[in-house]
């Protein structure tokens, strides 16, 4: 099977979710694979640790434009016969997956969880309130693999690296600004979320959320009447109509874990929640859990975390 | 200023989530649809302040679905849609629905087409893409912010590190994320007044077969929660880093 594999990699280094892409790629391919990207990211041969043969770039594709990366791909996946490409589930991928497959006539898998059973490909339904099983029928297939859902490979030796010169056609959508947002981690890519919910009252008590949250490595989320009422930023807002994250470790203070928050983390591997209130529905999707006011226990947490951080 | 939102019905948030025949349908026993809530609070709200702003042109809605999402599409103009449109197939995967909205669009002239960011049933975020693609026009999935002038559109979406403001040519096709709008609720004027506003119902366009959810499954049961005593809640923070192996 020929397997193309299509990634962003902008950024200071290769983002973990593309190494994670060209690992299912070469994964779903039974050896190494093509990759495809664009912009000017330096060492990109370093992709064959994961699994890349080759890696196309386009340099001078700014890649605001999911049109421009779609005739993109799908020029080098005529040229390669590839009837299989893997994207990746996150903002550019949700730019040019759709439309590749409906250029190829292709199934498209939209966030696929792990590896496929044959053309049955696993997905989250419903908020990850539920999975479930797709099952492509068409011979071209775009499959969009959900960041945070294999382990990278490490095996390989450098990828050959190089450069597209065919023409992708004018851009339609251009870059005016670029707002930098404060430093941290995203959110998205954060292995540990500290929350905080309406039980912190006000935006004047963040302040220990925040420490917990930067001795811990972690970002700060919020529910989301936090987010309505300003007293946090909507980008951290999650749930349902929120961001959805995965974390490793989800820590909710003061959040009462309405169904609707719940569908935006419930998909993290360790939740811990802090409730004043011991028949919060929280506490029944969680790993770990204590009663108490998070005036009290958030002190006690950081030093905790000081205490942690001083020892390792 | 001619919009067209699409627009998809789903379970309430709230709805159980439980399947029948096997695990290959979703059990709508005792289950309240709503319109998704991407397309109506920010897809629809912000083309109706578009429109209000501009004081000119309209507002339609499309849906593809059978005759049981025609409360939700009332909906949809109840809030301020001028016309609503109904594509009368049972939606079954993603591209068959792009299809339908394509082909219903194709020489209708829209300058805008919004989407919501993804239908909270499906989650695909797919179906904007594919329309843009069989359009052959520009799309700018999870925009957070939208407006329009001098012939083009500027728009905000949410990136790692930041915001990244563009600048796209009409027509264009985009994706609703939150921040694009404040919800409305409908009011009585509106439902009334939605009553005998345009629903027309379009027969639908043949299309191909590419993919099919076969079987659904329940996420294993959640363990016991281990409770902490307050006194001890530093404990927490030892129990994360050598038990769960965490942080
Ligand atoms: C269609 C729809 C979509 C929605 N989408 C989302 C979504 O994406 N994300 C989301 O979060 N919500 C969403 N909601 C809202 C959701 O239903 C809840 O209203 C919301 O999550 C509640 O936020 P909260 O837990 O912060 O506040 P509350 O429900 O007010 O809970 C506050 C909690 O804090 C506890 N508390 C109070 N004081 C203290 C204290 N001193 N110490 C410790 N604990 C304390 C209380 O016991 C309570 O459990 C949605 C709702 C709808 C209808
Ligand atoms: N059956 C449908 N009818 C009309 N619009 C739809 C339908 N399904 C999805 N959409 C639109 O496409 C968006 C993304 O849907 P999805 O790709 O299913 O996550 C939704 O928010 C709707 O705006």
């Amino acid at each position: 099977m020929s397997v193309l594999v299509f990634i962003d990699t902008r950024g200071d280094k290769i983002p973990k979710a593309a190494q994670e892409a060209v690992t299912y790629a070469s994964k779903l391919a039974g050896g190494p694979v093509t990759a495809v990207t664009f912009g000017n990211a330096q060492g990109l041969d370093a992709l064959g640790a994961n699994g890349a043969a080759k890696v196309i770039v386009a340099r001078n594709v700014p890649g605001l434009d999911g049109q421009q990366l779609t005739k993109l791909v799908a020029d080098i996946a005529a040229k390669e016969g590839a009837n299989t490409i893997v994207c990746v589930h996150d903002g550019t991928g949700k730019a040019v997956a759709p439309r590749l497959a409906a250029k190829l006539k292709a199934g498209h898998v939209a966030g696929a969880l792990g590896v496929p059973d044959g053309n049955r490909f696993k997905r989250n339904v419903f908020s990850g309130k539920a999975q479930a099983w797709l099952e492509v029928t068409s011979t071209k297939k775009v499959i969009s693999l959900m960041p945070n859902s294999i382990p990278i490979g490490k095996d390989g030796g450098p990828a050959t690296v190089e450069e597209f010169s065919g023409d992708l056609g004018p851009a339609r959508i251009a870059l005016k600004e670029m707002r930098k947002a404060g430093a941290g981690i995203p959110l998205p890519e954060a292995e540990i979320v500290v929350s905080a919910g309406r039980g912190m009252k006000g935006p004047e008590h963040w302040a220990p959320v925040e420490e917990l949250a930067t001795l811990l490595g972690g970002a700060t989320a919020c529910s989301r009447p936090v987010a309505d009422m300003h007293w946090r930023p909507h980008h951290e807002h999650v749930g349902q109509t929120g961001v959805a994250i995965r974390p490793n470790c989800y820590i909710a203070v003061g959040i009462s874990g309405a169904i609707q928050h719940l569908a935006g983390v419930n998909q993290s591997k360790v939740i811990a929640v802090i409730n004043k209130d011991p028949e919060a529905p929280f506490f029944k999707a969680a790993d770990y859990g204590i009663v108490g006011d998070a005036f009290e226990i958030l002190p006690k947490l950081i030093d905790a975390a000081k205490k942690l951080n001083a020892e390792r | 200023m001619k919009i067209l939102v699409l627009l998809s019905q789903v379970p309430d948030t709230t709805a159980r989530i439980a399947f029948t025949n096997g695990n290959t349908q979703f059990d709508t026993a005792g289950v309240t649809f709503i319109v998704n809530p991407y397309d109506e609070w920010y897809a629809l709200v912000r083309a109706l302040e578009l429109k209000e702003a501009a004081g000119a042109g309209s507002v339609t809605t499309i849906t593809v679905g059978g005759t049981d999402t025609e409360a939700t599409i009332r909906k949809g103009l109840a809030i301020g849609a001028d016309e609503a449109v109904r594509v009368d197939v049972q939606p079954t995967e993603a591209l068959q629905v792009a299809e339908q909205v394509a082909a219903y669009a194709r020489d209708k002239g829209f300058d805008l087409i919004i989407a919501g960011k993804e239908t909270i049933d499906h989650n695909g975020g797919q179906v904007g893409g594919m329309v843009a693609e069989l359009l052959d026009l520009p799309y700018v999935p999870l925009v957070s912010k939208l407006d329009i002038g001098g012939g083009k559109a500027t728009v905000e979406r949410d990136v790692p590190g930041g915001i990244e403001v563009l600048e796209a040519s009409l027509p264009l096709v985009l994706s609703a994320a939150k921040g694009m709008a404040e919800q409305r609720i409908p009011n009585m004027r509106g439902i009334m007044a939605a009553r005998t506003k345009p629903l027309t119902v379009v027969p639908a366009a043949p299309t191909d077969n590419v993919a099919n959810t076969t079987i659904f499954e329940l996420p294993p049961a959640k363990g016991a929660v281990k409770m902490i005593p307050a006194e001890d809640a530093g404990k927490l923070i030892e129990l994360l880093h050598t038990e769960a192996k965490v942080i």
